[in-house]
Protein backbone atom coordinates (compact mmCIF):
# COMPACT_ATOMS: atom_id res chain seq x y z
CA UNK A 1 0.00 0.00 0.00
CA UNK A 2 2.70 2.43 1.00
CA UNK A 3 4.79 1.41 -2.00
CA UNK A 4 1.83 2.24 -4.25
CA UNK A 5 1.54 5.67 -2.70
CA UNK A 6 5.24 6.41 -3.08
CA UNK A 7 5.18 5.29 -6.74
CA UNK A 8 2.05 7.35 -7.34
CA UNK A 9 3.69 10.45 -5.86
CA UNK A 10 6.84 9.96 -7.91
CA UNK A 11 5.02 9.57 -11.21
CA UNK A 12 2.64 12.44 -10.33
CA UNK A 13 5.60 14.80 -9.78
CA UNK A 14 7.16 13.54 -13.02
CA UNK A 15 3.92 14.17 -14.95
CA UNK A 16 3.42 17.69 -13.60
CA UNK A 17 7.08 18.65 -14.09
CA UNK A 18 7.09 17.38 -17.69
CA UNK A 19 3.82 19.21 -18.38
CA UNK A 20 5.35 22.43 -17.04
CA UNK A 21 8.40 21.98 -19.24
CA UNK A 22 6.14 21.15 -22.20
CA UNK A 23 4.29 24.47 -22.05
CA UNK A 24 7.46 26.57 -21.56
CA UNK A 25 9.96 25.12 -24.06
CA UNK A 26 10.57 27.40 -27.02
CA UNK A 27 11.33 24.63 -29.50
CA UNK A 28 8.13 22.80 -30.60
CA UNK A 29 10.01 19.49 -30.88
CA UNK A 30 11.21 19.77 -27.26
CA UNK A 31 7.64 20.63 -26.26
CA UNK A 32 6.34 17.52 -28.01
CA UNK A 33 8.95 15.26 -26.40
CA UNK A 34 8.14 16.60 -22.91
CA UNK A 35 4.47 15.93 -23.65
CA UNK A 36 5.42 12.33 -24.49
CA UNK A 37 7.12 12.12 -21.07
CA UNK A 38 3.91 13.40 -19.46
CA UNK A 39 1.84 10.81 -21.32
CA UNK A 40 4.14 7.98 -20.20
CA UNK A 41 3.92 9.11 -16.56
CA UNK A 42 0.14 9.23 -16.90
CA UNK A 43 0.19 5.66 -18.22
CA UNK A 44 2.06 4.64 -15.06
CA UNK A 45 -0.57 6.44 -12.95
CA UNK A 46 -3.30 4.53 -14.83
CA UNK A 47 -1.63 1.22 -13.90
CA UNK A 48 -1.52 2.28 -10.25
CA UNK A 49 -5.25 3.12 -10.48
CA UNK A 50 -6.12 -0.44 -11.67
CA UNK A 51 -6.59 0.49 -15.34
CA UNK A 52 -3.96 -1.65 -17.06
CA UNK A 53 -5.73 -1.86 -20.44
CA UNK A 54 -6.21 1.92 -20.56
CA UNK A 55 -2.52 2.37 -19.73
CA UNK A 56 -1.52 0.19 -22.68
CA UNK A 57 -3.91 2.14 -24.93
CA UNK A 58 -2.40 5.39 -23.63
CA UNK A 59 1.10 4.34 -24.69
CA UNK A 60 -0.01 2.88 -28.04
CA UNK A 61 -2.51 5.55 -29.14
CA UNK A 62 -1.30 8.75 -27.48
CA UNK A 63 2.45 8.38 -27.11
CA UNK A 64 2.64 6.20 -30.20
CA UNK A 65 0.22 7.41 -32.85
CA UNK A 66 -0.94 10.92 -31.94
CA UNK A 67 2.45 12.30 -30.90
CA UNK A 68 4.09 10.86 -34.03
CA UNK A 69 1.46 12.76 -36.03
CA UNK A 70 2.36 15.97 -34.17
CA UNK A 71 6.11 15.48 -34.69
CA UNK A 72 5.48 14.63 -38.34
CA UNK A 73 3.62 17.91 -38.89
CA UNK A 74 6.33 19.89 -37.04
CA UNK A 75 8.98 18.36 -39.30
CA UNK A 76 6.83 18.84 -42.41
CA UNK A 77 6.40 22.56 -41.69
CA UNK A 78 10.11 22.83 -40.79
CA UNK A 79 9.41 24.39 -37.37
CA UNK A 80 11.93 22.23 -35.53
CA UNK A 81 14.21 25.05 -34.43
CA UNK A 82 13.78 27.50 -31.59
CA UNK A 83 12.64 30.77 -33.05
CA UNK A 84 12.02 33.99 -31.14
CA UNK A 85 9.92 33.14 -28.11
CA UNK A 86 6.21 32.75 -28.80
CA UNK A 87 5.22 33.30 -25.17
CA UNK A 88 2.95 36.29 -24.72
CA UNK A 89 4.11 39.49 -23.05
CA UNK A 90 3.89 40.39 -19.33
CA UNK A 91 0.20 41.34 -19.60
CA UNK A 92 -0.73 38.05 -21.28
CA UNK A 93 1.44 36.18 -18.78
CA UNK A 94 -0.30 37.84 -15.82
CA UNK A 95 -3.80 37.20 -17.16
CA UNK A 96 -2.96 33.61 -18.09
CA UNK A 97 -1.42 32.76 -14.71
CA UNK A 98 -4.36 34.43 -12.93
CA UNK A 99 -7.00 32.50 -14.89
CA UNK A 100 -5.18 29.18 -14.67
CA UNK A 101 -4.58 29.65 -10.93
CA UNK A 102 -8.25 30.48 -10.43
CA UNK A 103 -9.25 27.32 -12.30
CA UNK A 104 -6.80 25.24 -10.25
CA UNK A 105 -8.26 26.57 -6.98
CA UNK A 106 -11.79 25.86 -8.20
CA UNK A 107 -10.91 22.29 -9.20
CA UNK A 108 -9.15 21.66 -5.91
CA UNK A 109 -12.19 22.90 -3.98
CA UNK A 110 -14.43 20.73 -6.14
CA UNK A 111 -12.26 17.76 -5.15
CA UNK A 112 -13.73 17.85 -1.64
CA UNK A 113 -17.12 16.81 -3.04
CA UNK A 114 -16.09 13.21 -3.71
CA UNK A 115 -18.52 10.34 -4.23
CA UNK A 116 -20.64 9.39 -1.25
CA UNK A 117 -18.97 6.96 1.08
CA UNK A 118 -20.22 3.40 0.94
CA UNK A 119 -20.97 3.50 -2.79
CA UNK A 120 -20.68 0.42 -4.99
CA UNK A 121 -18.22 -2.25 -3.96
CA UNK A 122 -14.55 -1.42 -4.37
CA UNK A 123 -12.89 -2.60 -7.50
CA UNK A 124 -10.91 -5.81 -7.56
CA UNK A 125 -7.56 -6.15 -9.30
CA UNK A 126 -9.48 -7.72 -12.20
CA UNK A 127 -11.01 -4.37 -13.03
CA UNK A 128 -8.57 -3.05 -15.59
CA UNK A 129 -8.16 -6.30 -17.51
CA UNK A 130 -9.37 -6.50 -21.11
CA UNK A 131 -12.43 -8.79 -20.52
CA UNK A 132 -13.94 -6.55 -17.83
CA UNK A 133 -13.49 -3.45 -19.99
CA UNK A 134 -14.48 -5.08 -23.28
CA UNK A 135 -17.70 -6.80 -22.20
CA UNK A 136 -19.69 -3.61 -21.41
CA UNK A 137 -18.15 -1.98 -24.48
CA UNK A 138 -19.81 -4.54 -26.76
CA UNK A 139 -23.08 -4.83 -24.83
CA UNK A 140 -24.25 -1.75 -22.94
CA UNK A 141 -22.12 0.71 -24.94
CA UNK A 142 -22.40 -0.91 -28.36
CA UNK A 143 -24.16 2.03 -30.07
CA UNK A 144 -21.61 4.67 -28.91
CA UNK A 145 -18.86 2.26 -29.99
CA UNK A 146 -20.29 2.03 -33.51
CA UNK A 147 -20.78 5.80 -33.65
CA UNK A 148 -17.08 6.15 -32.78
CA UNK A 149 -16.22 4.28 -35.96
CA UNK A 150 -18.36 6.74 -37.93
CA UNK A 151 -16.57 9.64 -36.22
CA UNK A 152 -13.17 8.22 -37.19
CA UNK A 153 -14.34 7.73 -40.78
CA UNK A 154 -15.52 11.36 -40.92
CA UNK A 155 -12.18 12.49 -39.47
CA UNK A 156 -10.22 10.54 -42.10
CA UNK A 157 -12.28 11.97 -44.95
CA UNK A 158 -12.03 15.47 -43.46
CA UNK A 159 -8.27 15.27 -43.02
CA UNK A 160 -7.77 14.08 -46.60
CA UNK A 161 -9.99 16.83 -48.03
CA UNK A 162 -8.34 19.55 -45.92
CA UNK A 163 -4.82 18.46 -46.76
CA UNK A 164 -5.43 18.36 -50.52
CA UNK A 165 -3.19 20.59 -52.61
CA UNK A 166 -6.09 22.65 -53.95
CA UNK A 167 -8.66 23.45 -51.27
CA UNK B 1 -7.83 5.23 -1.84
CA UNK B 2 -5.79 7.21 -4.33
CA UNK B 3 -8.85 9.18 -5.45
CA UNK B 4 -7.88 12.43 -3.71
CA UNK B 5 -4.27 12.57 -4.95
CA UNK B 6 -5.32 11.51 -8.45
CA UNK B 7 -7.90 14.31 -8.66
CA UNK B 8 -5.29 16.81 -7.43
CA UNK B 9 -2.86 15.71 -10.17
CA UNK B 10 -5.69 15.89 -12.70
CA UNK B 11 -6.55 19.45 -11.61
CA UNK B 12 -2.91 20.52 -11.82
CA UNK B 13 -2.45 19.05 -15.30
CA UNK B 14 -5.68 20.65 -16.53
CA UNK B 15 -4.63 24.06 -15.18
CA UNK B 16 -1.21 23.69 -16.85
CA UNK B 17 -2.96 22.89 -20.13
CA UNK B 18 -5.15 26.00 -19.83
CA UNK B 19 -2.06 28.06 -18.99
CA UNK B 20 -0.32 26.74 -22.10
CA UNK B 21 -3.29 27.60 -24.34
CA UNK B 22 -3.42 31.13 -22.90
CA UNK B 23 0.34 31.68 -23.01
CA UNK B 24 1.58 30.31 -26.33
CA UNK B 25 1.14 31.64 -29.86
CA UNK B 26 2.35 28.62 -31.82
CA UNK B 27 -0.77 26.82 -33.07
CA UNK B 28 0.81 23.35 -32.84
CA UNK B 29 1.90 23.87 -29.22
CA UNK B 30 -1.62 25.08 -28.37
CA UNK B 31 -2.92 21.83 -29.87
CA UNK B 32 -0.57 19.85 -27.66
CA UNK B 33 -1.87 21.74 -24.60
CA UNK B 34 -5.43 20.75 -25.57
CA UNK B 35 -4.27 17.12 -25.64
CA UNK B 36 -2.82 17.67 -22.16
CA UNK B 37 -6.21 18.85 -20.92
CA UNK B 38 -7.93 15.80 -22.43
CA UNK B 39 -5.44 13.60 -20.60
CA UNK B 40 -6.14 15.36 -17.31
CA UNK B 41 -9.84 14.58 -17.80
CA UNK B 42 -8.92 10.95 -18.55
CA UNK B 43 -7.01 10.74 -15.28
CA UNK B 44 -10.10 11.94 -13.37
CA UNK B 45 -12.24 9.35 -15.21
CA UNK B 46 -9.86 6.53 -14.31
CA UNK B 47 -9.59 7.68 -10.68
CA UNK B 48 -13.38 7.61 -10.29
CA UNK B 49 -13.61 4.30 -12.17
CA UNK B 50 -11.51 2.69 -9.45
CA UNK B 51 -14.26 3.49 -6.95
CA UNK B 52 -17.47 3.51 -8.96
CA UNK B 53 -17.14 0.74 -11.53
CA UNK B 54 -15.68 0.17 -14.97
CA UNK B 55 -17.86 2.65 -16.93
CA UNK B 56 -15.29 5.42 -16.40
CA UNK B 57 -12.62 3.41 -18.20
CA UNK B 58 -14.97 2.94 -21.15
CA UNK B 59 -15.43 6.70 -21.36
CA UNK B 60 -11.65 7.10 -21.44
CA UNK B 61 -11.71 4.86 -24.51
CA UNK B 62 -14.21 7.20 -26.21
CA UNK B 63 -12.24 10.29 -25.20
CA UNK B 64 -9.15 8.78 -26.82
CA UNK B 65 -11.05 8.11 -30.06
CA UNK B 66 -12.32 11.71 -30.13
CA UNK B 67 -8.82 13.00 -29.38
CA UNK B 68 -7.38 11.01 -32.28
CA UNK B 69 -10.03 12.36 -34.67
CA UNK B 70 -9.48 15.90 -33.37
CA UNK B 71 -5.71 15.66 -33.81
CA UNK B 72 -6.02 14.42 -37.40
CA UNK B 73 -8.51 17.11 -38.48
CA UNK B 74 -6.82 19.89 -36.51
CA UNK B 75 -3.38 19.19 -37.91
CA UNK B 76 -4.85 19.08 -41.42
CA UNK B 77 -6.36 22.53 -40.78
CA UNK B 78 -2.97 23.80 -39.54
CA UNK B 79 -1.34 22.43 -42.71
CA UNK B 80 -3.92 24.21 -44.88
CA UNK B 81 -3.44 27.49 -42.98
CA UNK B 82 0.34 27.20 -43.27
CA UNK B 83 0.05 26.71 -47.01
CA UNK B 84 -1.85 30.00 -47.33
CA UNK B 85 -0.09 32.19 -44.74
CA UNK B 86 3.34 30.53 -44.37
CA UNK B 87 3.15 30.81 -40.57
CA UNK B 88 1.52 28.99 -37.66
CA UNK B 89 1.89 31.99 -35.34
CA UNK B 90 -1.63 32.87 -34.23
CA UNK B 91 -0.65 36.54 -33.92
CA UNK B 92 -0.37 36.72 -37.71
CA UNK B 93 -3.53 34.71 -38.43
CA UNK B 94 -6.07 37.46 -37.75
CA UNK B 95 -8.28 37.52 -40.84
CA UNK B 96 -11.46 37.50 -38.73
CA UNK B 97 -10.27 40.24 -36.39
CA UNK B 98 -12.29 43.46 -36.75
Amino acid sequence: MDGTRILFGGFAVLAIASAGLCITRRNPVASALWLVATLFSLAALFVLLDAQFIAVLQVLVYAGAIMVLFLFVIMLLNLGRAGPTDLKGPLGLGVGVLLAGLLLVQLLVLRQAGPAAGGPARATTEQGMIPTVARPLFTAYLVPFEITSLLLLAAIVGAVVLAKRKL
Amino acid sequence: MLLGPALAVSAALFALGVLGVLLRRNAIVIFMCVELMLNAANLAFVAFAQQLGVAGQIFVFFVMAVAAAEAAVGLAIILAVYRHRHTVDLQHINLLKG
